[in-house]
């Protein structure tokens, strides 16, 4: 390995060495507030690493990782995502009995599995990463050992991930077989030699969609979304939600490009089912949830719904206008999740909808997070949410997919409706409860994650700048 | 800027008026009348000044907003936007007055979320750019929403859900209809822009301009709203707050009339011509459906609700007609509609607050208790029903001129809809007013805030009636525009020209 291969692996680096820094810490002195400050300090370094990777790119280590510009704008939402859920971790935690330190451990290999996926150039590190992150969401989901929900949360997410790293694994060989590489770029080599797709290579991208419908809880394979989210603990809900979602749906973009998947109809059309059954089953489902974790969950069903659409465009804009889809559906539900967990105790968590009544006119400061939240959750104007849907309908629209387009407006306004419900909640008059007092680490996040909704929604333009200029596959 | 300035002015008042209530909820009533009033003086100094006989925009303001996309903070000022300001400005001041007693929570709140409406409703008005058009558009909606769903009557939450759910879904089919205008646009010239100057005159089959007009239409008719699609707003103006129900009927109800003139003909003249048999039937479906049910209402408040789908029916029927009397009879009748409409919710909301019911059937007599009132419900119940002197006769006798040119018809079938109007509104002045005097109420006539409101827009109404001229002036220049546009692309594209283009009457002498 050359210095610049380790330079441009810094952020990674960081990231695996920050757990082993933390046990051993643990092992001298268990001390909450010092493994946590060293976590924030390690992603504040990972991130500020990644600036000073620009000057090498793009850079590829022959044969596992590949670091190009789009690694880096993921890199940089995954960490960036990860240290807003350590950021509002900090009060959940802490009022947690017995160990809490190795929370930040197993936080830390979760990323590094993430960030794996974020540069990976082939299958080994494609599922290298998908189970470092897999094995250690097991334990973040279960971290309450005390609590039967969160084991049955726990359990049911280590069955059935453990089953679709089976079919991912399965596709992957199959393509193997039929291509005799694993490098994304020399699968696409192979493939062009044939005008006709062998059976085996159609199967194996099949085995690898269940694998990755799976982890980005699309609609057939979503059953375990709705208990996982409510089980688990509401910060590493937010965590399933954003960090491990947006890793499995880098990979794939990244996959798919180089293998120009969207030209072929078969897959084409399966996409699009999909994208189209997600939308509808999250949002339709979502109607009748009195449980916000729940709700929220089958809101994120129908979110990676709209971004399969950008998927299918096949396009450079496409990819942008994702890689911005992403950044404010990150920061939004970071914001609701971050609203959740500081509302909850370990004990009690706030999550019925019940328990938002007047929330409003108790603590006006964090319910018009909230509502900023599911305001641009539902893509309303002056949030970024808003300026998200607009670019996914408008790439949609560009590429000609009417129908995809369609559905997305229909379910926006199906989603309308729910998100409503829990604003009206928030709004409506209230009987008298006491609130634990709010955090300061978690307002000042929370007031970090309003303001950067509302500049993404009123002045969006430098970001969209940014990623044009700099974002292509 | 002065254009940004307007908007700023009421944002910022927003926040401090919100501040303010947590302190003292005068000061944000206050701040509110302030920031209003501040807005409405500049506005009329722009009105009196005199314009430029070159372009009909007054003001024209155009700085880059997402420009990799094409998208501009494009404000401009003309005739018709003017009018449309002064009267927001004038009802969001009265808006203010009338709830000084009727709101006494969250009165911080309530005044933050009126003059975010006002500011997203004058952004509709002067938006040049269809994404901010859009945006503003949208905005409207959330505080709307909230001012239903917060301070208003029993069944608010329904209301405000069905208000939300309804123009969030046709505005959505508008915004589809806005991208695809852009790439329609873009690809036959290379220039992609929501610039709306740019966008006029784009070259589209007959079929794809009839869908995206369809689309923008989804948009303006439920808004309006026109008979199929009217569901939401007997809710939404029942249960509202009085100050909401005045906005709703006397302003948001407008960008939707606003829209037509604005988008629709101009950016579909082919379209809109196609459309305008379909459109104007719609309107006198409107006029006669509106005022049937409006009779059949036992809740004054209802009542007075679906008037305003009657009134709004004259808007969309004068607006397909295509010819300038009937469009300058549009002009009035925004105007007076929100003046006549205004003042009887306002009514019933003074009522509402002394009797705690809005059953006419539990009312009669109500003159001998509150003779100033009774005299006011007199006045614009005649001016609903169109009684020459008042605002609304001008307005509906040169839609209904303008509609018989182009529809003998249509304009025979409009007239029947004025002996209705003229049977809903004395039966809410004899269930109220007069008739057998109903023994168990003991009220008070209104007091100097009040009567100081209700003789402001008397006056305007009357003004209206009286001396329209100035209105015709003003909106003129807009008017022609709208309708040359109309011609040359008709004329260009070749299609035969009937006698619904007719335009440039002499009408003044008609007015006189």
């Amino acid at each position: 390995m050359t210095i610049t291969d380790i330079l441009s692996l810094s952020p990674l680096i960081i990231i695996a060495i920050a757990p082993v820094v933390i046990m051993l810490v643990i092992s001298v002195i268990r001390n909450y507030d010092v493994v946590y400050g060293f976590s924030i300090l390690a992603l504040l370094g990972a991130i500020a690493s990644i600036f000073l990777i620009i000057p090498v790119i793009p850079h590829l280590i022959e044969p596992l990782f590949i670091v190009d510009i789009y690694s880096l704008f993921f890199l940089g939402i995954i960490i960036f995502s990860a240290l807003l859920v350590t950021l509002i971790s900090y009060n959940y935690l802490k009022q947690l009995d017995g160990v809490r330190e190795e929370y930040y451990i197993v936080l830390f290999t979760s990323t590094l599995g993430a960030s794996l996926l974020a540069v990976a150039n082939q299958f080994i590190i494609f599922f290298l990463g998908i189970e470092t992150l897999s094995i250690s969401l097991y334990i973040l989901i279960a971290f309450q050992r005390s609590k039967a929900t969160s084991i049955e949360a726990g359990i049911k997410y280590l069955i059935l991930a453990s089953v679709s790293s089976a079919f991912l694994l399965f596709g992957m060989a199959l393509i193997y077989t039929a291509s005799g590489t694993m490098q994304f770029n020399g699968i696409v080599l192979a493939l062009s030699k044939n005008s006709q797709l062998s059976p085996l290579i159609i199967s194996g991208f099949a085995m690898m969609m269940v694998g990755i419908g799976f982890k980005l809880a699309l609609v057939p394979f979503h059953m375990w979304t709705p208990d996982v989210y409510q089980g688990a603990p509401s910060p590493v809900t937010a965590y399933i939600a954003t960090v491990s979602k947006g890793a499995v749906m880098a990979v794939l973009i990244r996959f798919f490009f180089i293998t120009r998947g969207f030209e072929n109809n078969y897959l084409f059309i399966v996409i699009s089912g999909f994208a189209i059954l997600s939308m509808f089953t999250g949002n339709l489902l979502a109607l009748r949830q009195n449980n916000i974790k729940r709700l929220l969950a089958y809101s994120s069903i129908a979110n990676m719904g709209y971004l399969l659409i950008i998927l299918l465009t096949g396009t450079n804009k496409g990819i942008q206008a994702s890689i911005f889809y992403m950044i404010s559906y990150f920061i939004t539900t970071i914001g609701a999740f971050g609203v959740i967990t500081l509302l909850s105790t370990c004990k009690n968590e706030a999550e019925k909808i019940e328990d938002y009544r007047g929330l409003f006119w108790k603590k006006p400061w964090i319910a018009i997070v909230f509502t900023l939240s599911l305001l641009s959750l539902a893509g309303i104007p002056l949030t970024a949410g808003f300026i998200a849907k607009f670019y996914v309908v408008f790439e949609g629209m560009k590429t000609g997919l009417l129908v995809l387009v369609f559905s997305l407006i229909i379910n926006s306004v199906i989603g309308l409706y729910y998100y409503l419900r829990v604003i009206t909640m928030m709004f409506s008059a209230s009987d008298e409860t006491i609130l634990p007092a709010l955090p300061l680490i978690g307002n000042i996040t929370l007031l970090l994650i309003a303001l950067s909704i509302l500049i993404l929604g009123i002045y969006p333009g430098w970001l969209i700048d940014i990623i044009m200029k700099f974002v292509t596959l | 800027m002065i254009l940004v300035y307007l908007i700023a002015v009421l944002l910022t008042g927003a926040f401090l008026a919100w501040i303010a209530g947590i302190w003292n909820t005068v000061w944000s009533r206050i701040i509110s009348i302030v920031a209003l009033s501040i807005d409405l003086i500049q506005i009329i100094i722009l009105a009196l000044k005199p314009v430029s006989p070159a372009s009909s925009w007054i003001i024209d303001f155009k700085l880059d907003w997402i420009p990799e996309f094409g998208i501009g903070l494009h404000l401009a000022l003309d005739g018709l936007s003017l009018l449309m300001l002064i009267l927001t400005f004038f009802l969001g001041i009265i808006a203010v007055l009338i709830s000084w007693k009727e709101i006494n929570s969250k009165v911080g709140f309530f005044h933050f979320n009126l003059l975010l409406i006002m500011a997203g409703i004058i952004g509709v008005f002067l938006s040049l750019d269809l994404f901010l058009f859009y945006f503003f558009w949208e905005l409207m909606l959330v505080p709307m929403y909230f001012l239903i769903g917060i301070w208003g009557h029993e069944n608010r939450t329904a209301a405000s859900n069905k208000f939300f759910l309804y123009t969030q879904a046709s505005g959505l089919l508008m915004f589809i209809a806005i991208i695809a205008l852009y790439f329609v646009h873009g690809h036959s010239t290379g220039s992609y822009t929501f610039d709306y100057l740019q966008l006029l005159g784009t070259k589209m089959s007959a079929s794809t301009g009839l869908l995206i007009m369809s689309g923008f239409l989804a948009a303006f008719l439920v808004k309006l709203p026109v008979v199929p699609l009217h569901n939401w707003l007997p809710d939404a103006h029942t249960e509202a707050p009085t100050a909401g129900s005045l906005i709703l009927a006397a302003l948001l109800l407008k960008t939707g009339a606003y829209g037509l003139l604005r988008f629709i003909v101009p950016l579909f003249p082919a379209a809109s011509l196609t459309f305008a048999p379909i459109g104007m039937l719609l309107g006198v479906v409107g006029i006669l459906y509106g005022a049937k049910l409006s009779f059949a209402q036992t809740d004054f408040k209802r009542l007075v609700a679906y008037t305003s789908v009657s009134h709004m029916g004259f808007v969309i029927l004068g607006v397909f007609s295509f010819n300038e009397i009937a469009y300058q009879g549009v002009i009035v009748q925004m105007i007076s509609h929100g003046i006549s409409t205004g003042a009887l919710f306002i009514l019933v909301g003074q009522l509402y607050e002394r009797i705690h019911t809005r059953d006419l059937n539990r009312m009669g007599g109500l003159w001998e208790e509150a003779p100033f009132m009774g005299a006011m419900g007199l006045v614009f119940s005649m001016a609903s029903l169109g009684l020459p002197g008042l605002g609304n006769f001008i307005a509906e006798l040169l839609i209904l001129v303008g509609v018989f040119k182009a529809s003998v018809l249509m304009s025979c079938l409009a007239c029947l809809g004025l002996i209705a109007a003229t049977i809903y509104s004395l039966r809410i002045v004899q269930k109220v007013f007069l008739g057998k005097k109903n023994g168990i109420w003991e009220i008070n006539d209104l007091n100097v805030r009040e009567k100081t409101v209700l003789a402001a827009l008397c006056i305007v109404i009357v003004g209206l009636g009286l001396f329209p001229k100035p209105v015709f002036d003003i909106a003129k220049p807009a008017l022609i525009k709208t309708l040359d546009i109309k011609e040359k692309t008709i004329h260009v594209e070749g299609i035969s020209k009937n006698e619904t283009g007719e335009k440039s009457i002499h009408f003044y002498q008609i007015s006189k």
